[in-house]
């Protein structure tokens, strides 16, 4: 027997209180001893935590339930928050040639296919690169245990990416200007046609908190822009973390061509707090854990009992949603939201081969024992 | 148990990565960059998912 025990207002406000502190706190203390750049930075991962965990705003859960249900709200949103970001960081590519630059990535048979292993493998986990962060943020275990691995394949994707897009890939192209914008836009609301077409019958709306996530999820994407002049990513963190991990352990590195070169070599040298998408995913697993400490009982929620195959299907596909993310050139955010906004076509290649290959993952989900079996 | 443990591990994690890196990296906040990468004339140099290995 469970007994409910009120927490009285009181001390509920006061909690409350303290997280708000704690966050200001936070973006202070990296205002001060690493630059106010890098507090900026991690007061938008924060929003993006806030945002995401906040509003339950998500890209693997509207796959899925447009791929099982019909349902293509969730997929409008994001659809929504591209199409604001497009609008502002197209105009802001053209005229600060070097300051900003988008996600432009070639398209390649690795890149590829890494969107399609991707695709699959955030079906399995329900998490993609920012889901997997928000997640572990508010204490669900099966992203809890895929971070850490998701971080290992991210590094261990990138040790070899040259090898891969050796394979073959097409020059970089992006679309770019007044035109570019309105071809995207075109394509955006092309997808959204298809999705109102395909979609059950009353299905066809977004809810208003989607539509308020989105804008803001934008509005936090332009600001990642302007104060970090790259568009919002995670996976480059995540390697980032695990390449650390692997000199600690007395890796040498100087055989990749990736971490070898001399951007990456300073990165692993520097503080993650100077690096900008180190930051920004700090800020959403800590955003994410402050929402759920926020809400009353956000993390009084049993774990589930799952049986092992279930965690060791989580393990691996950890380990498959970071290496395939770096060969995909991004996850959900890098690839899809950031590529699209900012103009890579690479972002449209990742879009439509992780769609494919989250339909098998959504099959694979119930087999590998993370749902019972319908 | 709880998701309040999961989260807490998480938040440990996090701790002990910012712990560990703040032992073998400084941070120096007078060679930090201008607050703003937009008009501040320098190009971007940020680690991304996206790039090629520079």
């Amino acid at each position: 027997m469970t007994v409910a025990v009120a927490e009285p207002s009181g001390s509920w406000g006061a909690r409350r209180g303290l997280i708000v502190l704690a966050a200001l706190g936070l973006v202070l203390a990296v205002a001060l001893l690493a630059g106010a750049r890098y507090g900026l930075l991690l007061a938008i991962g924060l929003g993006f935590g806030l945002v995401l965990e906040g509003l339950r705003f998500g890209f693997a859960g509207p796959w899925r339930a447009m791929i099982l249900r019909r349902d293509p709200s969730g997929i409008l949103a994001q659809l929504l928050a591209i199409a604001v970001v497009a609008l502002v960081a197209f105009p802001l590519l053209s005229g600060a040639s070097g300051e900003v630059v988008g996600a432009a990535a070639p398209i390649g048979w690795a890149m590829a296919g890494g969107a399609f292993v991707f695709g699959a493998a955030m079906q399995v986990v329900l998490g993609c690169g920012s889901g997997t962060l928000v997640n572990a943020g508010s204490g669900n275990p099966v992203s809890l245990l895929a971070l850490p691995f998701f971080a290992i394949g991210s590094f261990l994707g990138a040790y070899g990416l040259i090898w891969w897009t050796d394979l073959g890939a097409l020059p970089i192209l992006t679309l770019t200007g007044t035109s570019g914008l309105a071809v995207t836009l075109v394509l955006l609301a092309a997808v959204a046609g298809l999705l109102l077409m395909l979609a059950a019958p009353g299905t066809r709306h977004v809810p208003r908190r989607l539509v308020i996530a989105a804008l803001l999820l934008a509005a936090l994407a332009i600001g990642n822009l302007v104060v970090a002049g790259q568009p919002w990513g995670v996976v480059y963190g995540l390697g980032l973390w695990g390449a650390k991990g692997a000199v600690a352990l007395g890796a040498d590195l100087s055989g990749s061509a990736f971490w070898a070169a001399p951007g990456n070599a300073g990165r692993l040298e520097a503080s993650v707090l100077t690096d900008v998408t180190s930051l920004t995913n700090i800020g959403i697993i800590t955003g994410a854990f402050l929402v759920a400490c926020w809400r009353r009982g956000g993390l009084s929620q049993p774990l589930p009992k799952l049986p092992a195959r279930a965690w060791a299907a989580t393990i691996v596909a950890g380990l498959l949603l970071g290496y395939s993310a770096r060969l995909a050139f991004g996850c959900n955010v890098g690839a899809f939201f950031s590529g699209i906004s900012t103009g890579s076509l690479h972002g449209w290649v990742w879009f439509a081969m992780a769609f494919a290959g989250a339909c098998v993952g959504v099959r694979l989900r119930p087999i590998l024992g993370l749902e019972p079996r319908p | 148990m709880t998701r309040r443990f999961t989260a807490s591990l998480a938040i440990a994690f996090l701790g002990l990565l910012i712990l560990f890196d703040s032992a073998t990296a400084d941070l120096n906040p007078y060679k930090a960059p201008p607050l703003l990468a937009l008009g501040s004339g320098a190009a971007a140099s940020g680690g991304f998912c996206g790039a090629m290995p520079e």
